[in-house]
């Protein structure tokens, strides 16, 4: 339960990371090494280089700008959690987090890591699916910007090119008053969950659904998005029968089968953690019932 | 391969050594330093029992290197006794029995050291949730509950519970 040797660099800018992670053969990022380390003890990964984005303040902070919540990559899971910005401008971050490992990782965890990471059960590619959030990705060619569903390509799989890294998360912010909701299964609280789901609904006059995003996690090899219970949604008033008709369709997300649980499970957990997490997110926009 | 120099203030002492990068914190502690209270028990981020405060935040010391905690202030289950004297945590976790082998109390109380300071009237749910990093195979954790919320009365000024002769026994 020993890593292998590595050598390790701390670069304090952009440059000099994209610069190390050019050149530097066999490297892989430290982020916040709360799913790395564990694959290091166990030697799943064996690097030669390790470069710790820990002292890059380019990658840190958060701010509002144009309508969006910018994120810088390394801001560690448990800020975020604490932080009024997020609490007032996207919520639903702010709930999903709570449900991120546990105190102690929460602490050294960072939002870039997690989505760099990519698991499928994983609370953060989920919020970034809800969202339709855009990724700032850096390297020595530059920045380019991603949307989420052209990153996130299948299991613990990104748009990543090797020597890139993400450097921030922009989340669009939804109307104020819009309702929020995020529910998932796992057998103890902090462990990766079954099943989950992330819920947005800004809802008008005559409670009318102006915008909805439904994204499902856990239960495919990546974050989902339910397009037509969104759109079975969208433009008509919502209510409980109309939630439970929209969330049927969360039934057709292909799910995966594993050690944990079965395909048909996830898909009957994923259909029940959607009408709850709609449910909040109706009542948070002022809706009942 | 990947020799750093590396200084680490631990419990209010400062010691600098030259280490593998590839060393975690856990093993500093541990093989350079000689402080043992830092257990080791899974050495994957699952059990808890390697938890320490790194500039004042648990993490798990198993999971972070000792290169990454250049500079920084960590404080380990050795550094809760001032002068010998056990913490209000640490007593509550005697009268409250919070420990029977002991291998995951370093954590917990570091652990619930963070907690405490952060919130000085936590629930009993709130406690129960702070604990879910770290794995008890002895207790039941009723104990260590107990002992946290006494702590956590003890620490406003109340008084200390009476250790009822039922709590923590009868098995
Ligand atoms: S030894 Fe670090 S979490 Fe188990
Ligand atoms: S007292 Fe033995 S593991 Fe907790």
């Amino acid at each position: 339960m020993k890593p292998a040797p590595f050598d390790y660099h701390a670069p304090r800018h952009l440059k000099e990371a994209a610069e190390l992670l050019a050149t530097l053969p066999n490297v892989k990022i430290l982020a916040g090494g709360q799913s790395l380390v564990p694959m290091m003890n166990f030697r799943y990964v064996i690097v030669d280089h390790l470069v710790d984005l820990g002292h890059v303040d380019d990658l840190r902070g958060i701010a509002v700008i144009d309508g969006r919540l910018r994120i810088g990559a390394m801001m560690r899971q448990r800020d975020l959690e604490t932080s009024p910005e997020v609490a007032r401008h996207c919520p639903l971050l702010a709930e999903a987090l709570r449900h991120v490992g546990h105190r102690q990782t929460r602490n050294r965890g960072t939002i870039g890591g997690s989505l760099a990471h990519a698991d499928p059960a994983a609370e953060l590619p989920a919020v970034c699916a809800a969202y339709d959030a855009v990724l700032h990705l850096a390297s020595i060619r530059g920045l380019r910007s991603v949307p989420f569903r052209e990153f996130s390509l299948g299991f613990m799989t990104t748009a990543l090119a090797p020597d890139e890294m993400i450097a921030a998360i922009e989340l669009p912010i939804w109307r104020s008053g819009h309702g929020h909701g995020f529910h998932e299964f796992a057998r103890r609280h902090g462990d990766f969950a079954l099943a989950g789901a992330a819920a947005l609904l800004d809802i008008g006059a005559g409670n009318v659904v102006r915008g909805a995003a439904l994204a499902v996690f856990g239960v495919a090899e990546q974050p989902v998005r339910v397009d037509a219970a969104e759109a079975a949604l969208t433009g008509k008033a919502i209510g409980s029968t109309a939630i439970q008709n929209a969330a049927a369709a969360a039934w057709l997300v292909e799910p995966i089968s594993d050690i944990h649980a079965g395909g048909d499970y996830r898909r009957h957990l994923a259909q029940v953690l959607s009408v709850r997490a709609l449910t909040d997110a109706a009542r948070r926009a002022g809706v009942d019932g | 391969m990947g020799k750093q120099a590396t200084r680490i203030t631990v419990n209010g002492k400062s010691h600098a050594r030259v280490v593998e990068a590839r060393l975690t914190l856990a093993d500093f502690l541990r093989h350079e330093l000689g402080l043992t209270g830092t257990h080791l028990g899974c050495e994957h981020g699952v059990c808890g029992a390697c938890t320490v405060l790194v500039d004042g935040h648990t993490a798990r010391s198993c999971l972070m290197f000792a290169v990454q905690a250049n500079g920084s202030e960590v404080t380990t289950v050795e550094g809760l006794a001032a002068d010998g004297e056990l913490s209000v945590l640490q007593q509550a976790f005697m009268d409250n029995h919070g420990l029977q082998c002991g291998f995951c109390t370093p954590g917990m109380l570091i652990t619930l050291t963070e907690l405490l300071r952060d919130n000085a009237e936590p629930s009993e749910a709130e406690v129960r949730e702070a604990l879910t990093g770290n794995l008890c195979r002895c207790t039941g954790y009723a104990g260590i509950v107990k002992a946290a919320l006494d702590a956590a009365q003890r620490l406003r000024g109340g008084t200390p519970s009476q250790p009822s002769p039922a709590s923590g026994g009868g098995r």
